[in-house]
């Protein structure tokens, strides 16, 4: 028995589902302007974009979680509207997130059904349930016990298991967002090979990656989005990978240029760091090293997992190195707590601002204030008068449109808060700045602002600026030197005058050779 | 003091109604409202005497929400402070009874005021241990300070075989009296109970509104991981919140036992969820950053009020349970309300 009995007869390729000029705004930000996007039967199509392109508000909206703002979601050519997930799942859409939403406390045959279990008059049927799971797994060619926890697999082997669980809500149309990226080599021709089998039996699939590389080995079509809209569309035979850069970088926006700042001495020095992956085997920093002078300001490009984080976060005290040395003007800080190393001068900007940046329960002023709070203290108590000249001070320097310091944080835009992020630690008129994708999540005339804050601060501070980003188009900004790190350590270093072509090629080629 | 929570965007001038003073001070009008209704149902409800009757009684629960209070702005729990304030009497009465020291063939009664220190330094004791437990070894609050109930509560059975230390009042011969002070002097008519209250709820006031030590309370009770970024010491803040939970324990435990010039080691059981109430009544965020110490004193004055005015009024004492869960959930309603809408 197959499991796909349902999968309706029609040719390949033919459209199952598409989307004609869909939109969605979010108050005044447009996420998606407009796109149409076809999925054709029982064929791969990619979806290619930078961050922030619009890629995930349209894999929502066809997943029924998002609903559009305006346009039309057409299923075997009838116009559809989507109540919620459930509702798409239950038209055979299913969504594999890049976070796997599994319980990782339940065993394979427990996850599969969960939410679906196979109730009978005497409770749920368990040994249907497995058998319909190995059935499963033998057709995913996976060796993999129904009654395993899911915690104790492989993350590639638990994403199998999530295609199982769509395969078995016999879903027709598979959305994978990013599915690669935490997996290894081998993993990803595993994965490679069920998407094949897949296609073969008619399944649709969406995917979205950024390896653009790999990505084209196993798609259909491509079809890639710049700010909210559908700037190209064509069958895999007609493009390669020069095209899709070029369609998904663009007419650039100006970002700003390198300052030219007087370089001095070497402020930051990184020394063959070594950082341990949380999961105990191997390093997701591994051997790395780096030296970044005094008004100098590096970008470091590299993709999800390349261990950017994890380098940025051992710099400034919040995780343990396993090996090598981070110094400061020369001087080791390996054993300093994180407030002592904002002391000495080196602070961190955290990737997620929500979670790691701002606390929602205070003021603006507050937030800003936070990691400078010695500088207004006078004995015990702080002082309001000196606090407030700190907090007008950096609410001037960084731009931030806000009512005031007393304003509540939530209430400012994406990019403002942003800019408190920043402001905090600039506050403590650091030496070294790390910034972690410090474009995350902000609109372009916002990112502007950022990256020119930043290079007028390295330039008359003399600050040693490093940030990450996703997005190469921000690396041929400000930065003066760009590093590519892959897998933990660096695969190529460029100066400013690089193309964004030599860059992509750099992070992305030696993934599977 | 300054209003650390309460602070809103002014959304173009025309942000207050009615409906949101009544949300914002719904701790305050509920007090307010409580104290009309029983001025009308009781003639002595309304008086400066029983207000001062009323108020020490509040003293007690007052000084265990403040410490609570610290706790909850951290986003943890503190569930021993009814045993610390039953172990810190007792051990107040131990002392007052005399140490005896069989090496030295002696009978030592250390002053009363050796031994207000000496019980200060064992609630500062008992919530080191809930503190490094919590922070260092990473034990949920809420199992942390629930063992330490059950703990604190034993050693008190323990030392006192389940009895009571009368007579603490000292014996001038000895240099040991004064016990009682506490509980039964007044000054300029208020209960001395009442004024430690008062004294304590300013101190923490500022420190909590002017301090960087309060600065860095609210900042790791609302994004723990930002603070600790930003340089915040979060795991000592967590340490000291509890120290001084035990420390505001230890002081309702001296002034309950004075003021009954007697220590028992059941008195203060299930005080901890009397304190946790006026916390929450008083707008208080579980989840931690979100809170006041004026809030938390009306959270208690309510608490203590309706109470004391159920007794007066003669309602028995099974209805004053239901009245005080019912104050209870719809404070935290209230909360909800308030918190839910500007978002987390």
């Amino acid at each position: 028995m197959t499991v796909h009995q349902t999968i309706r007869p029609g040719a390949t390729g033919e459209v199952v589902m598409s989307a004609r000029h869909v939109a969605k705004h979010y108050g005044a930000v447009k996420a998606l302007k407009g796109v149409n996007f076809d999925i054709h039967r029982g064929q791969v199509t990619t979806l290619f974009g930078e961050n922030g392109a619009g890629k995930s508000t349209l894999m929502k909206i066809l997943s029924g979680i998002v609903t559009p703002t305006s346009g039309q979601i057409l299923l075997d050519g009838q116009p559809v509207t989507f109540h919620g997930a459930n509702d798409a799942l239950a038209q055979g859409i299913s969504i594999i997130h890049q976070e796997l939403a599994l319980a990782p406390n339940l065993n394979v045959r427990d996850n599969i059904f969960m939410g679906r279990e196979i109730r009978t008059a005497r409770g749920v049927d368990f040994a249907e349930e497995e058998r319909v799971t190995r059935a499963l797994m033998e057709e995913l060619e996976e060796e993999i016990d129904p009654l395993t926890p899911v915690e104790e697999l492989r993350l590639g082997q638990q994403q199998i298991v999530e295609i199982a669980r769509a395969l078995q809500a016999r879903s027709r149309i598979l959305i994978m967002d990013e599915p690669t990226s935490a997996l290894s080599a081998s993993e990803v021709e595993v994965l490679f090979k069920v998407i094949n089998d897949l296609t073969a039996k008619g399944v649709s699939i969406v995917y979205i990656s950024h390896h653009l590389e790999e990505a084209l080995e196993v798609t259909d079509h491509a079809v890639v989005l710049r700010d909210g809209a559908m700037t190209a569309w064509a069958p895999r035979a007609e493009i390669d990978l020069e095209w899709i850069v070029r369609n998904m970088v663009g007419e650039n926006f100006d970002l700003g240029s390198p300052p030219e700042s007087e370089m001095g001495a070497p402020a930051l020095s990184i020394e063959e760091l070594c950082v341990p992956d949380p999961s105990g085997h191997g390093l997701v920093v591994d051997h790395m090293s780096l030296s970044v002078k005094a008004g100098e300001i590096v970008c470091i490009y590299g993709l999800m997992g390349a261990g950017r984080t994890e380098m940025m976060e051992c710099a400034a005290g919040r995780l343990a190195a396993s090996g090598g040395a981070v110094k400061l003007h020369g001087q080791d800080v390996s054993g300093l707590s994180i407030s002592q190393r904002i002391e000495a001068g080196l602070v961190l900007v955290p990737e997620d601002r929500q979670r790691d940046g701002l606390v929602q329960t205070m003021t603006v002023g507050q937030n800003l204030s936070l990691a400078s709070i010695g500088a207004f203290t006078r004995g015990l108590f702080t002082s309001r008068k000196a606090e407030r000249k700190v907090v007008e001070t950096s609410i001037r320097e960084v731009t931030v449109k806000t009512d005031g310091g007393g304003a509540m944080i939530g209430s400012l835009s994406g990019g403002n808060q942003q800019k408190v992020v920043i402001g905090k630690m600039l506050a403590t008129r650091p030496e070294v700045i790390l910034l972690d994708e410090p474009s995350r999540g902000i609109d372009i005339g916002a990112k502007a602002e950022v990256f020119k804050l930043l290079a007028q601060t390295a330039k008359e501070r003399g600050l040693a600026v490093v940030y990450s980003t996703s997005e190469v188009g921000e690396c041929l900004s400000i930065a003066h030197r760009i590093i590519v790190m892959h897998r933990g350590r660096i695969a190529a270093t460029f100066d400013h005058t690089a193309t964004k072509e030599q860059i992509m090629a750099a992070s992305g080629e030696a993934v599977h050779h | 003091m300054a209003d650390i929570t309460n602070s809103k965007p002014a959304t173009g001038g025309t942000s207050m109604n009615i409906g949101k003073i009544l949300l914002e001070g719904r701790a305050f009008f509920a007090l307010v409202a409580i104290i009309i209704v029983f001025s009308i149902l009781s003639p002595v409800y309304f008086s400066v005497g029983n207000f001062l009757i009323m108020s020490s009684h509040v003293a007690i629960f007052g000084l265990l929400a403040i410490g609570m209070l610290l706790v909850i702005l951290n986003g943890g729990i503190d569930l021993s402070v009814g045993s610390t304030l039953g172990l810190s009497g007792v051990v107040a009465g131990y002392l007052m009874q005399g140490v005896e020291i069989p090496a030295a063939g002696v009978i030592l009664y250390p002053p009363v005021w050796a031994v207000v220190l000496l019980t200060i330094c064992l609630g500062a004791f008992v919530g080191a241990i809930n503190g490094v437990l919590i922070a260092f070894f990473n034990v949920p609050a809420f199992v942390a300070t629930l063992g330490m109930l059950y703990v604190a509560r034993g050693v008190a059975l323990l030392m006192t075989n389940g009895l009571t230390y009368n007579n603490l009042g000292g014996d001038a011969a000895l240099g040991n009296t004064g016990f009682d002070w506490l509980g039964f002097n007044r000054i300029g008519g208020v209960p001395i109970g009442v004024i430690v209250l008062a004294l304590v709820a300013l101190t923490v006031g500022l420190v909590l509104a002017r301090t960087a030590f309060g600065r860095w309370l609210y900042a790791s009770g609302g994004n723990e991981r930002a603070a600790e970024l930003s340089g915040v010491p979060t795991r000592k803040v967590k340490v000291s919140v509890y120290v001084l939970s035990g420390i505001c324990a230890a002081i309702a435990g001296l002034v309950l036992s004075s003021q009954l010039t007697s220590a028992g080691p059941t008195a203060g059981t299930t005080y901890e969820l009397t304190a946790i109430a006026a916390v929450v009544i008083g707008g208080a965020a579980l989840t931690g950053g979100r809170g006041n110490v004026r809030g938390t004193m009306l959270g208690a004055f309510v608490i203590g009020f309706l109470s004391d005015g159920l007794v007066i009024i003669g309602v028995s004492a099974y209805w004053q349970t239901v009245f005080t869960g019912a104050v209870i959930v719809l404070a935290v309603l209230l909360n909800s309300l308030q918190y839910g809408r500007t978002g987390r």
